[in-house]
């Protein structure tokens, strides 16, 4: 065990951990150079592009340090999000140190202080790395004093580095083994591991990352997951290397995978205890919790005919996405589909991505909504995520909505407008803290709703990207709401309807009706797009029709040609829905949700 | 229905692919001066093809365009004319077209047209505005455009047709709408009005690379003003881009928007039978060497599914103020009342289509877009 260490290395996003990841494992030799782009590169190719990583991974690199020991690095690799933050904090579980990378131009940000403090809760020893001292923007000094004032660490234990460049790599090395504590743990004790991950494997079946803190797991053992009672027996235990590496056990201390016939990765709870069936440990480990999804859509197919198409691949794609949930469901205007839920609108985005990419759908997804809680007058209680399921106005008694706490810093400058946003966006309870005379930290409770409403790309524009924003969900509170619904030529397009405060509902139906607008190309005839509560209109907006559209002569030859053409436009529509007369295309539906503000 | 529109007399199409000089604005295939020599070989081309298609007709109508068949000299015409009764059965009545620049029109050539037994000639006036004329490249100028229209007139013709085009760059609505006046008081019996559009290609579009050419919306009310300006007048806007006295539409160009056959001869022309489409080699070259050496000039053919009938059916008939029937569309299955109701309704509410018992029709503005309502129809 004194050869182990575990660690994570945790940043903003675009601050560097992909970048610094790869040259550590670089650097070990567990891949050849040579293999090195493809190897990494061919696993999730939206993970790369978006500069994020949606799953957390572990891999073993083994290091000969300058002692002379050959050490076995386990780093697990963090989701970069805060749509993952429940993932993030059961990777860190599983460490007991945490490189915290802060990019030497930009400094310290929100995810900076959010993965601070994370990490900061689970004891974990924290070496603070400068990224990117290459740029010439980099000001070392000025991250030192934010090291300083801001995280309250002790600058003098940082260490600086390219990770591009590959220069201090080394030192970051000899600091993990060196001041890293090495894993404690009691082999002989009963078995308790701590679940961080899973993914599907189509031979293997479930894959479960994990790290052991007591105990021994070896094949054939008859294992138990505590959540739930499930008893599996181990097919395989052993460790990443960039592929999986078979050993004959793991124990205390180690981090590794384990295979045990689970059928998907649904069967697998992020956070759950792995223990002994016949020798279970007497507690389950600290800080299980059950992932629930907070933003939810419906997904359509745009031909009806791929329905059973999406249904498969759901399926699919569930195997692997824990996270994700979905059931049946249809609507009006856009006919059978699903109901799905996800951790957040980059959750959503990253599904719809993956769907269309890995599975070549051509998909439409209804307006996202959270999750709002009635209590009815006959003093039921329901919870509706689905506006086209909002219960009979005159039955509801009390309404309410989550509610987040929202943590953004910037720079002072940008006070003034942010707070005008928040307030705007229904935020109360701010409370504001300086962490350098020119840096700010503000607080403010504000509803989920508002956040998923172009809260996000409003912030940046208002910082200028300065700001950087977290959130927790924090409480359900009463509120006035409302169903705003969405007319386009007369008629009610369900998928666009969205559950809304009624303070705020011209305002929202205003900008929905403008954001599609936008995004309806004109027809040959007026199209009218209303924004109604109940059968009262409170927004309209309409598209002027184009006037001409046919050619000047169409004699013998032309006829041909024109034939072709036109069939043409025809597969060239795929992206688009018709809904009644009026051609929609996919991305209206969620643009409703984005801002027209410059 | 359009299985009756089989049964119905054809159409006979010659094309004549020379010109005396290329217009700016023009991507038809046609040569310009071509040598005597060639222009005899194509001639004696076109008696050899007829040969080839002695099964087909009975032809109500016979129609010479190019190109420009006035090119021919009238001993050539009466050539290709005899040639066509030799081979074929022309009906009584038939209407037979020759498409003239006004340049070549002189007294004794109009006789002569007329002798050779030609009824209705179609001059390519397109403008009576000298600046204009000069801009599309025409080698006419208002005046040889008026002194052909008397010619004709004295000569006889009692059906003449007159090609205008408008949205000219820089052109005003009003100027256009003397040009119309202009013709208006010549009373054609015929009227093609065709919006100037840049073919890739032509030294027009080339011109017109990166600036602005007008906006479809401009375009459109020309047309409107056109359409309305042109019925105070008498004229019956018939098709999208043709107008003409209560009768007198084109017997020959009405074929091709209602699947009535038709037999296109020489070099790229189209014919249509049945379900049938092929078409000749455009090339006059390639066209005369392979029927020369005894062999067919078609260069390629297609037969249509039902689908592409009802596609071609539905698109061509939203051209013309006749529309198009419902339950012939549904013979090809496309049921547009029951599958495209929606739509249906929208275009008939927006004052686009009209529908009267089993016809749907565009008015103009739904002509103006024609290809639209086909695209949603279809899509
Ligand atoms: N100049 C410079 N750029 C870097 C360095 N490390 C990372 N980057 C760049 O910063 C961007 C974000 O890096 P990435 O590793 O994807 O960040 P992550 O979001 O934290 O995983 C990428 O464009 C990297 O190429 C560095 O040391 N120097
Ligand atoms: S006369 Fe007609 S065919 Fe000949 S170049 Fe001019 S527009 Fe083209």
């Amino acid at each position: 065990m004194d050869h182990i260490r575990n660690f994570s290395i945790i940043a903003h996003i675009d601050h560097g951990k992909s970048t610094l990841a790869d040259r550590l494992i670089q650097y070990t030799g567990v891949v050849d150079a040579r293999n090195f782009q493809d190897q990494i590169l061919d696993n999730m190719d939206i993970e790369r592009e978006r500069g994020i990583t949606i799953k957390s991974q572990a891999i073993t690199l083994p290091y000969r340090a300058e002692d002379g020991g050959i050490y076995m690095l386990n780093l697990i690799d963090t989701p970069g999000h805060v749509d993952f933050s429940y993932e993030v904090s059961r990777a860190l579980a599983s460490c007991e140190g945490v490189l915290l990378l802060i990019d030497a131009a930009q400094g310290v940000q929100a995810q900076t202080i959010a993965n601070l403090y994370l990490a900061m809760d689970h004891n974990l020893e924290i070496i603070p790395v400068i990224n990117k001292i290459d740029l010439p923007a980099a000001d070392v000094e000025r991250v030192l004093e934010q090291i300083d004032a801001e995280l309250g660490l002790d600058p003098d234990t940082h260490l600086a580095c390219s990770a591009k460049a590959g220069t201090g790599i080394e030192e970051i090395f000899e600091a993990i083994v060196e001041r890293i504590p090495p894993p404690k743990g009691n082999p002989d004790s009963p078995l308790a591991a701590l679940i961080f991950d899973a993914h599907y494997d189509s031979y293997r079946g479930t894959i479960i990352n994990c790290r052991v803190m007591d105990g021994r797991i070896q094949a054939g053992d008859m294992i138990r997951f505590m959540s739930n009672g499930a008893v599996y027996k181990v097919e395989e235990v052993g460790r990443f290397a960039l592929a999986r590496q078979k050993q004959n056990s793991l124990s205390a201390g180690e981090v590794g995978y384990v295979i045990a016939g689970v059928k998907t990765v649904s069967d697998v709870r992020i956070g759950d205890t792995i223990t002994s069936d016949a020798k279970p440990c007497g507690e389950p480990l600290p800080g299980f919790r059950e992932v629930k999804p907070v933003v939810f859509s419906s997904i359509y197919p745009i031909a009806s005919d791929d329905y059973e198409d999406l249904a498969v691949s759901l399926e699919k794609y569930k195997l692997n996405d824990a996270s994700f949930i979905y059931q049946k469901d249809s609507s009006v205007a856009l006919g059978q589909g699903f109901r799905c839920g996800f951790l957040g609108l980059l959750h959503l985005d990253i599904v719809q991505e993956r769907l269309e990419r890995e599975f070549n759908l051509s998909i439409i997804l209804s307006v996202p909504s959270v999750r709002f809680r009635f209590t009815m007058r006959d003093g039921s209680l329901v919870q509706i995520d689905n506006p086209s399921q909002y219960p009979n106005p005159m039955q509801i008694a009390k309404a309410e909505e989550p509610f987040i706490r929202a943590t953004m810093l910037l720079p002072e400058r940008y006070l003034g407008a942010v707070m005008k946003l928040c307030t705007e966006k229904r935020g109360v309870n701010s409370v504001l803290n300086f962490t350098s005379p020119t840096r700010a930290e503000l607080t403010y409770e504000m509803p989920l709703s508002e956040v998923i409403f172009d809260f996000y790309d409003r912030f940046k524009t208002v910082t200028q990207g300065y700001g950087s924003f977290d959130y927790d969900l924090i409480d359900y509170r009463e509120s006035n709401l409302a169903l705003l619904d969405i007319l386009v030529n007369g008629e009610r397009v369900d998928a666009l309807s969205q559950i809304v405060h009624r303070d705020r509902a011209r305002a929202r139906a205003l900008q929905s009706c403008e954001r599609l607008k936008e995004e309806i190309p004109r027809h040959m005839f007026k199209i009218a797009i209303q924004g109604a509560i109940g059968g009262e209109v409170i927004a309209r907006t309409t598209i002027s029709p184009f006037r001409k559209d046919v050619t000047a002569k169409c004699y013998g030859g032309d006829i041909t040609r024109k034939r072709k053409l036109l069939e043409k436009q025809k597969k060239g529509k795929k992206r688009m829905k018709m809904v009644g007369s009026v051609t929609i295309p996919q991305s209206a539906f969620l643009a409703v949700l984005k801002t027209d503000q410059e | 229905m359009s299985q009756d529109n089989q049964n119905r007399p054809w159409g006979l199409y010659i094309h004549v692919p020379f010109c005396a000089s290329k217009c700016r604005y023009c991507a038809f295939y046609s040569l310009p001066s071509p040598s005597s020599d060639l222009v005899e070989k194509f001639v004696s081309a076109l008696a050899c093809e007829m040969e080839l298609y002695r099964d087909c007709g009975p032809f109500d109508t016979v129609y010479l365009g190019g190109g420009t068949p006035s090119v021919l000299d009238t001993e050539q015409i009466y050539l290709i004319l005899n040639s066509v009764r030799r081979n074929f059965r022309i009906e009584p009545g038939a209407e037979i077209t020759v498409e003239a620049n006004p340049a070549d029109i002189s007294p004794q050539y109009a006789a002569e047209l007329l002798r050779s037994g030609i009824n209705r000639l179609n001059l390519g006036v397109q403008s009576f505005d000298s600046e204009v004329l000069k801009f599309l490249g025409r080698r006419h100028s208002p005046g040889d455009a008026l002194a052909s229209i008397k010619c004709v007139r004295a000569a006889g013709f009692r059906n003449i047709g007159l090609d205008l085009i408008y949205s000219i760059p820089r052109q005003s609505t009003d100027q256009w709408l003397r040009i119309l006046e202009q013709a208006v008081l010549i009373r054609p019996e015929h009227l093609s009005c065709y919006e100037l559009t840049l073919e890739p290609g032509t030294p027009l579009a080339e011109e017109f690379r990166d600036g602005q050419f007008r906006t479809d919306d401009e375009t459109f009310s020309v047309l409107e003003t056109t359409s309305a300006a042109l019925a105070e007048n008498g004229y019956v806007h018939y098709e999208v881009s043709n107008f003409s006295l209560p009768g007198m539409e084109s017997r020959h160009n009405s074929k091709y928007w209602d699947h009535t056959p038709y037999l296109g001869l020489g070099p790229s022309a189209h014919s249509f039978r049945g379900r049938r489409r092929w078409w000749n080699l455009s090339s006059v070259e390639e066209y005369t060497a392979a029927l020369q050496s005894g062999k067919s000039p078609v260069e390629a053919g297609e037969d249509l599914k039902d689908e592409q009938m009802g596609e071609e059916f539905l698109f061509l008939g939203l051209r013309t103020a006749r529309g198009v029937s419902l339950s012939e569309l549904q013979h090809y299955g496309l049921d547009l009342v029951n599958t495209k109701t929606a739509i249906l309704d929208a275009c008939i509410n927006s004052g686009l289509l009209r529908i009267d018992n089993d016809r749907i029709s565009p008015t103009v503005k739904g002509m103006a877009v024609a290809d639209a309502l086909a695209k949603a129809f279809l899509a």
